[in-house]
């Protein structure tokens, strides 16, 4: 679509100073209302006017949401905290490096100095028929555009997909993922409730126009890293068409507990780009445990973990690339070709 | 007085010119008025910290600070590229951070430090080391992208001063040249970082 450069059509702004604030100011202009974080999701709706809402509720003022600071054995991240601000952090750089892996994996720069981690996490779809506004069923319609035998879907889902097609674009959320991060939500009416990373994402067939389990009102007001998985060794690749800006086409993470003897004690692993949320593969966890962390041991994990897969007309190659990314990340690799 | 286009864009901004109509960007002002008084609203006449000048000024609740700093300061410096924050041409320093003036909005940096390319050079009109660099080694082409680019390169280099040509690439990979002049631009910068280094030693 044509690009336009006017400035954005006028909304109320309102920059609180607290949770209970903000979330007064969500209640008083209900669907109206938006959330403001970083703003890079937010921008390109408001500047193509494909959303138009009344207030915009900007998060920077709010001191509780941002920061880094230790809770028990682990890390508490505000939602607000850049993404930058978590890859300089000394402990996630020590202990957390799957999470700085995938952070720095962001877009560029200059969006991981302003993008936040609540809002990475949170992001919604980059589908460009529902960005563009199509009337598709994320959007309250009812077709798919992207899912026709001449739409483009080289981007688009190979698995779980119900109606929608779309994927989920976080890079930090299989990450987040693959450490059992738990997501603080600070519900609407005051209360808090704690969601784990891995339930923080629905796919279409629980709620086709939402990438979270964040109801209205909701915010996401930290995320905890437990210590459990603190150290453990880690792999994260992220394969795009370009290595800046570009989201992933598939996305890998995983943190492992090899034993002495050189099987692997426990796993976490997911997969994101390939479905509307971010996918923790159990059965192939399930499945490596015991077994030396080898070639051998990928390659069956990494069959188990494409199986089910319907590619679009498009996106074939999501399906090998799916699968070597999970090998990769179960026998680990030399060193990759290219330098992110 | 000569015209040039730069020449010509001030003069608008000086004689008060919007090029949009008022109503559409006033639109959400009119209803709301009485409602200042709610936890967190904005008032639209802020003090902003430009260049090392305090700047009163007028700022839309959606306005960015692109716009900002071009049409309502006359900074004209910092260029708009693609205006969704995937080009990098409008990059400015916040606090020392390099970040897409076209996808900040003004009022969320009302406390901060702003700097633009125009704040580089002393005011005796020395270069800042970088951009002496890159007037030295002629880094640039067309240099629509210059600005951008040094001011990200300005940022990057108050985190690592001494970046391998590796880490500098990758310290400025937010921002584009569409003359594909990377190799000399990144000569340029590492230039600029060397000369920054002798001027602050």
């Amino acid at each position: 679509m044509a690009v336009i450069r006017d400035p954005m059509p006028a909304f109320e702004l309102f920059q609180p100073t607290s949770v209970e604030d903000a979330q007064a100011l969500l209640r008083r202009y209900g669907a109206g209302a938006w959330v403001l974080a970083g703003g890079l999701d937010s921008f390109d709706w408001l500047k193509d006017r494909i959303k138009r809402p009344e207030a915009v509720v900007d998060l920077s003022g709010i001191p509780e949401l941002r920061g880094v600071r230790a809770r028990g054995d682990g890390l508490e991240i505000g939602a607000m905290t850049t993404l930058t601000e978590v890859v300089r952090h000394g402990v996630v750089r020590e202990r957390y490096a799957l999470l700085l892996d995938a952070a720095e994996a962001a877009a560029s720069p200059q969006i991981r100095n302003q993008g936040t981690l609540g809002g990475n996490v949170s992001q919604d779809t980059r589908c460009w028929y529902y960005r563009a506004g199509w009337p598709c069923y994320r959007a309250g319609g009812n077709i798919c555009y992207a899912d026709t035998p001449e739409s483009i879907n080289r981007e688009h889902a190979i698995l779980g997909a119900d109606r929608c097609v779309a994927v989920n674009p976080s890079d930090t959320a299989p990450a987040l993922i693959a450490l059992d991060a738990q997501m603080v939500i600070r519900a609407a009416n005051g209360g808090e409730r704690v969601v784990a990373a891995e339930d923080y994402f629905v796919g279409p067939g629980k709620d086709i126009t939402r990438m979270t389990v964040l109801q209205p009102g909701d915010l996401l007001t930290a995320i905890r890293l437990p210590g459990a998985w603190a150290g453990a060794r880690f792999y994260f690749e992220k394969v795009r068409d370009r290595q800046v800006w570009d989201f992933a086409l598939v996305s890998v993470a995983s943190a492992m507990v090899v034993g002495a003897g050189g099987a692997i004690e426990r796993m976490r692993l997911a997969v994101n780009g390939v479905a509307a949320r971010p996918l923790r593969l159990q059965a192939v966890e399930d499945l490596v445990r015991g077994r030396p962390a080898n070639e051998a041991t990928a390659a069956v994990a990494a069959n188990l973990a494409i199986a089910g897969a319907q590619p679009l007309r498009f996106n074939a190659y999501k399906v090998p690339l799916m699968r070597n990314l999970v090998k990769r990340a179960i026998r680990g690799v030399e060193a990759t070709t290219w330098a992110s | 007085m000569s015209y040039s286009r730069r020449n010509f864009i001030k003069g608008v901004i000086a004689g008060g010119a919007v090029a949009t109509s008022a109503g559409y960007l006033f639109r959400g002002s009119g209803p709301l008025f009485g409602q200042t008084s709610a936890p967190g609203s904005v008032e639209r006449l802020v003090t902003l910290n430009v260049n090392g000048q305090t700047r009163r000024v007028d700022v839309l609740k959606q306005e960015t600070l692109a716009m900002t700093l071009r049409y309502k300061l006359g900074l004209t410096g910092t260029k708009l590229g693609c205006d969704r924050a995937e080009c990098g041409a409008c990059t400015v320093l916040v606090d020392d951070v390099p970040r897409y003036s076209c996808s900040v909005l003004t009022h969320t940096v009302r406390g901060g430090r702003i700097v633009t390319i125009e704040g580089l050079a002393r005011a005796n009109g020395a270069l800042h080391p970088v951009q002496q660099a890159v007037v030295d080694e002629q880094g640039f082409q067309c240099a629509f992208c210059l600005p951008g680019f040094v001011m990200a390169a300005v940022g990057f280099l108050k985190t690592n001063a001494t970046p391998t040509r590796e880490q500098l690439a990758h310290g400025i990979s937010g921002n584009l040249c569409r003359c594909q002049d990377y190799d000399k631009i990144l000569t340029s910068l590492m230039r600029g970082a060397e000369y920054l280094r002798r001027s602050t030693t």
